[in-house]
């Protein structure tokens, strides 16, 4: 099947189950099978495995032999069918991902839970903005229709959600889904859970009154600093609630800023009963969590290796195959596009990293130095070895502010010598911005096909480039100076250097900065704010 | 031979407020020595100069045969205040994969027919 031309259909009649998908050839033709230049084998028995814990001499033998058939023996025993599975299937790792993917995700195959991840650092501060305007909302409005969707799914299947959807509104999100689903013929009703007390912006004082600087990780400063220009606050929360709300019975859990882990691990905690001090376990489970919580990006999408060779038209997301012992298995539905490997996996695990042995969560003190993968083949990998430390007793405070304003312009100059017509434009821009008096905090110049990603590691500016985009960025404190700044690139058309195009736009929008200020607060201020509950809709 | 870190490794990177990190792979265990030995955190430093403003960290990950750097003050602020088109630091990746280090010849050769390379290389 072409796969460019016609998208594999969601296989919403025939769910595949887990044996026949793990079965001789359930899988179907891997992508790699087709790569015209043979770099892999095909089931990749000699994808490099780099086990440290069989030593030192697997840093030099050849591939093939990294494993040493005890080693096999026991991986096998680990691999015992009837063991407990759990699936958690990741869904989205962004707000504004692509809207198909969690209903392959739950129609394609066997899931037993759907993550969706929406919320990033800053994405609380532009919903709180969105509830500033209007009062009901402040959540990732899209997923109240992808739930309308997947519900009869979701009923029939067996499937479970769990996502911080509910941004800066988890109670709105829950009451717009309840209007939502009231259209939609379900044979059961949906246990949908909301999870409260992340949401501090209202006890600030209290905590600065009370001896909490929420001083910034970064420069230290306090943040009374910025204190009447925060406009919102936010624990992150980790796994103890969302538990609490599957021990609820509920088929969709919403919450606000929980940690992007914590919404694959939860669910594990509550499967397999797992401890809240066995950090080990915890910690496996946090790196589970971090391979599902950018979705395509563990799966094919925006990897390096191979890139050519990987279809993602129609890609398969991330699903974690989870055992109690905290082992799991990386994969994707074998029917969808996308690739797993070693090679997916790692850049995903190094992706955002701080210090690899310094993972802090909520819930432990997760160290990726100790994670062992195993490359199975066949879009399975391994991962095992992960070791973890005592949780902190901090939380991390995701708090915005705003700071000033800011426009970026760009026009576009074509060939012969676009880089030097361009050049010569920002010449004339900011001769013109000196001439009006108008000064900024940043004034900022890039030149797009000429190094505006690499700098001068991109090297000179090629005579023959055949057009070059002219971005000018400009932030100030002061609205009106940024407002000024963006009636000055559209004169460059007809009065600047010549063949210039690309201001269809029109003039640059002025944007309100909200800025990102990231704090500790002691967990016992916060945790005893923390609320559950769960409602029939 | 001197050899662009791309022949022998592949990396990815992201942001964290005004702090840009890079994961740099080895496609094979016998390349990951190299890059603990030549990607000090002295030469990214060198190599992302006018770039990083601030410190570079390096961190080691023989198990995933990675090494991590925080690059400092490289995001113009970071965020939403970046006024850089690359604010969240996704192409620093390719960047760092232009640094070019000596590998002896005997380890290229193992290498010669690894994923990863440039399709023209493959002949």
């Amino acid at each position: 099947m072409d796969r460019k031309k016609n998208p594999v259909e969601p296989t919403g009649e025939q769910p595949v189950t887990s044996s026949e998908r793990d079965g001789p050839g359930g899988g179907g033709p891997s992508p790699r099978e087709g790569d015209p230049r043979g770099w892999r084998p095909p089931a990749s028995p000699g994808a490099p495995s780099f086990d440290m814990g069989t030593g030192a001499a697997v840093l030099d033998a050849p591939d093939e032999t990294t494993l040493d058939p005890a080693t096999e023996e026991a991986l096998e025993a680990a691999s015992d069918p009837s063991e407990k599975v759990v699936r958690i299937g990741s869904g989205q790792g962004f707000w504004g991902d692509w809207q198909e993917a969690p209903k392959l995700q739950v129609r394609t195959g066997a899931i037993d839970y759907l993550m969706l991840d929406y919320l990033a650092e800053i994405t609380m501060s532009i919903m709180q903005k969105q509830r500033e305007r209007s009062p009901e909302a402040g959540y990732a409005r899209d997923f109240v229709q992808l739930m309308v969707d997947l519900a009869p799914d979701l009923v029939d299947r067996g499937v479970r959600v769990v996502s911080n959807a509910g941004g800066v509104n988890p109670v709105g999100c829950r009451e717009a889904l309840g209007l939502a689903l009231a259209s939609v013929d379900l044979p059961r009703p949906l246990r949908v859970a909301v999870v409260r007390g992340d949401d501090i912006m209202g006890r600030l004082d209290e905590f600065i009154d009370g001896g909490h600087a929420l001083s910034h990780m970064e420069t230290g400063e306090p943040l009374s600093t910025v204190r009447d220009r925060v406009a919102s606050a936010n624990v992150y929360l980790g796994a103890e609630p969302i538990v609490r709300a599957l021990e609820q019975g509920a088929d969709i859990v919403i919450t606000g800023r929980s940690t992007d882990t914590a919404l694959t691990y939860a669910p594990l905690i509550h499967e397999f009963g797992w401890a809240a001090d066995d950090w080990d376990l915890l910690a496996s489970g946090v790196v589970a969590g971090h391979i599902n919580e950018c979705g395509c990006q563990a799966t094919g999408g925006n990897s390096l290796v191979d890139w050519r060779q990987i279809d993602l038209t129609v890609p398969g997301y991330p699903i974690i195959e989870a055992r109690g012992d905290g082992t799991f298995v990386v994969t994707k539905h074998a029917a969808l596009g996308g690739r797993v490997t070693w090679e997916t996996v790692t850049e995903q695990l190094v992706y955002e990293m701080g210090d690899p042995e310094e993972y802090i969560t909520p819930d432990v003190v997760a160290d990726f130095s100790t994670i062992e993968l195993q490359d199975m083949g066949e879009d399975r990998v391994k991962v095992r070895g992960v070791r973890g430390r005592a949780r902190t007793d901090k939380l991390k405070v995701s708090i915005a502010y705003s700071d000033g304003f800011k426009a970026v312009g760009t026009l576009t100059y074509a060939w012969p010598d676009a880089y030097e017509k361009a050049a010569r434009g920002n010449e004339v821009l900011r001769g013109r911005l000196e001439y009006l008096g108008l000064e900024f905090d940043e004034v900022r110049t890039e030149y797009i096909g000429a190094g505006a990603c690499h700098g001068a590691l991109a090297g000179p500016p090629l005579d023959e480039l055949p057009e070059v985009t002219l971005r000018v960025g400009v932030r100030d404190a002061d609205r009106a100076t940024v407002a000024a700044f963006t009636r000055e690139m559209a004169p460059l058309i007809l009065a600047g250097p010549p063949t210039v195009t690309g201001f269809a736009g029109g003039r640059p929008r002025v944007q309100d900065v909200v800025a990102y200020w990231p704090a500790l607060i002691d967990r016992g201020a916060v945790e005893t704010g923390v609320t559950v509950d769960t409602v029939e809709l | 031979m001197r050899v662009q870190l791309r022949e022998i490794a592949f990396a990815r990177s992201g942001d964290k407020g005004d702090t840009a990190n890079i994961g740099l792979v080895a496609f094979r265990p016998s390349i990951y020595p190299v890059l603990v030995q030549e990607v000090t955190a002295e030469r990214v430093k060198q190599h992302f100069d006018g770039i990083c403003k601030g410190e570079v960290e390096r961190f080691e990950l023989p198990n995933l045969r990675a090494l991590n750097f925080l690059l400092h003050r490289s995001l113009g602020g970071g965020g939403t205040v970046s006024l850089m088109l690359d604010a969240q630091g996704k192409t620093f990746a390719t960047a760092l994969l232009r640094m070019e280090i000596d590998v002896s010849d005997e380890l290229l050769d193992r290498d010669a027919d690894r994923p990863g390379r440039p399709p023209a290389e493959q002949a």
